[in-house]
């Protein structure tokens, strides 16, 4: 099943510049090594070498971050949207 | 923090001695980080969570306000509309407060919620949110948009092509650590975010003593957690920055800057911003290439207001 992800500006490089993308799987892990095959790239710049979601990166599927539900073991279903959002960028 | 935010939006009329709280900020030596660098080095930092408005962006906010005062720009009726990540806002909301303009704030939606308080409830800003998937690059836009359809109605101080940003530093911060340091500074290092810390500061302190260097400290990624600071090659390039002012770059992963900010409060008993963590970080680097010197670096904000969890609590 197709579920819409979208993609921060800064990640947009290895989408072709698309801010909206489909991916498909039953949990975000699967979504990401989703992405990751159809966006190579992709993985790397959201784990940290030991294989977990760097600090840095929320997640959010239906805007409920998934650091309260079951971080990147979180099902998802169809219809379900998620966005990836990293800390804030600007000042000084 | 509630109580607080209630207790504030109380207050009606703010007293305009606050804004000579804005500068004159402490000198702080890092002395327990630095205990493996050469003892002729040392490093300071600049406490600018101690300016009213509790950030370093008081001093441009300040400056950009009192010109557009000057200018005309601001005068009756106008309201100030910027973009800002945090900080910059919540001193144009204060000053707004003191001085007696509205002000409107277009913010990335995923700025912390304890800015956002402080912003509008303390401080009665008028709050517009950006995409948070565009960052502070969404709210440059947005603020572009909104100013550009009603110009008459708006002031826009545009910290990012202000060249009263950049000034602002020259004319005081460069001054209170060239004289904090007794004119002894070798070293100067800022993050780049509008990089009005940078160029001003640079420019500042090369005009006492052109052998002082001075460093940007950057995000490696464009994808990055260091909050305040810009990756230059992937965002909208500040039309105040100029790389040619400044002598290196150094570039600071997202997850080495927030292991210092742990350090530098278990360390230092600082409660300091990501920003700041990377800030010294890069300061620590260029420690570790001289034998004798004196380095300063800013420390642009403390973590009381906005407590950030670093990520701590992923599953």
């Amino acid at each position: 099943m197709a579920i819409k992800v979208k993609i921060p500006t800064p990640l947009q490089k290895l989408t072709g510049d698309k801010s909206e993308i489909e991916a498909t799987g039953a949990t975000l892990k699967d979504i990401l090594d989703n992405m990751e095959e159809q966006y190579p790239g992709m993985k790397e710049r959201l784990y940290s070498e030991d294989g977990k979601l760097r600090r840095f990166i929320n997640i959010y599927v239906n805007e409920e971050d998934i650091r309260f539900l079951s971080s990147d073991k979180t099902a998802v279903k169809d219809g379900d949207v998620i966005s990836i959002i990293p800390a804030i960028a600007g000042g000084l | 923090m509630p109580d607080t935010i209630n207790r504030l939006s109380r207050v009606t009329k703010f007293d305009k001695s606050v804004i000579s709280k804005i500068g004159n900020t402490p000198l702080i030596k890092i002395k327990n980080i630095t205990k493996d660098i050469p003892k002729e080095v040392e490093v300071y930092v600049k406490a600018e969570w101690y300016n009213a408005g509790g950030s370093v962006k008081a001093r441009p906010a300040l400056r950009m306000i009192q010109e557009g005062i000057k200018t005309g720009k601001l005068g009756k009726g106008k309201t100030l509309i910027d973009s800002t990540s945090g900080n910059t806002g919540v001193a144009y909301a204060l000053l707004g407060r003191v001085l007696g303009f509205p002000v409107n704030l277009v913010i990335p939606s995923n700025v912390c919620q304890e800015r956002k308080g402080i912003m509008a409830s303390s401080y009665n800003a008028h709050l517009i949110m950006s995409d948070p998937l565009e960052s502070s690059d969404g709210a440059i836009k947005l603020a572009q948009e909104i100013y550009d359809k009603d110009p008459d109605k708006y002031f826009m101080p545009d910290q990012y092509n202000n060249p009263h940003n950049w000034m602002a530093h020259r004319d005081t911060t460069s001054k209170e650590i060239w004289e904090q340091t007794k004119g002894k500074i070798t070293h100067f290092i800022a993050g780049i975010g509008t990089s009005g810390t940078l160029m001003g500061n640079t420019r500042g302190l090369k005009s006492f003593n052109p052998e002082i260097k001075c460093c940007a400290v950057e995000p490696a990624e464009a994808l990055h957690g260091i909050e305040g600071l810009k990756h230059m090659d992937s965002s909208i390039v500040p039309g105040i920055y100029d790389p040619t002012v400044f002598d290196e770059k150094l570039s600071v992963k997202t997850e080495t800057a927030y292991d210092m900010v742990l350090r530098i409060e278990q360390e230092e008993g600082l409660r300091v911003g990501t920003s700041s963590g990377a800030a010294l970080v890069g300061a620590m680097r260029l420690a570790e290439k001289i034998d004798k010197g004196i380095i300063v670096t800013i420390f642009p904000d403390s973590c009381q207001e906005c407590d950030v969890a670093h990520g701590d609590f992923h599953l």
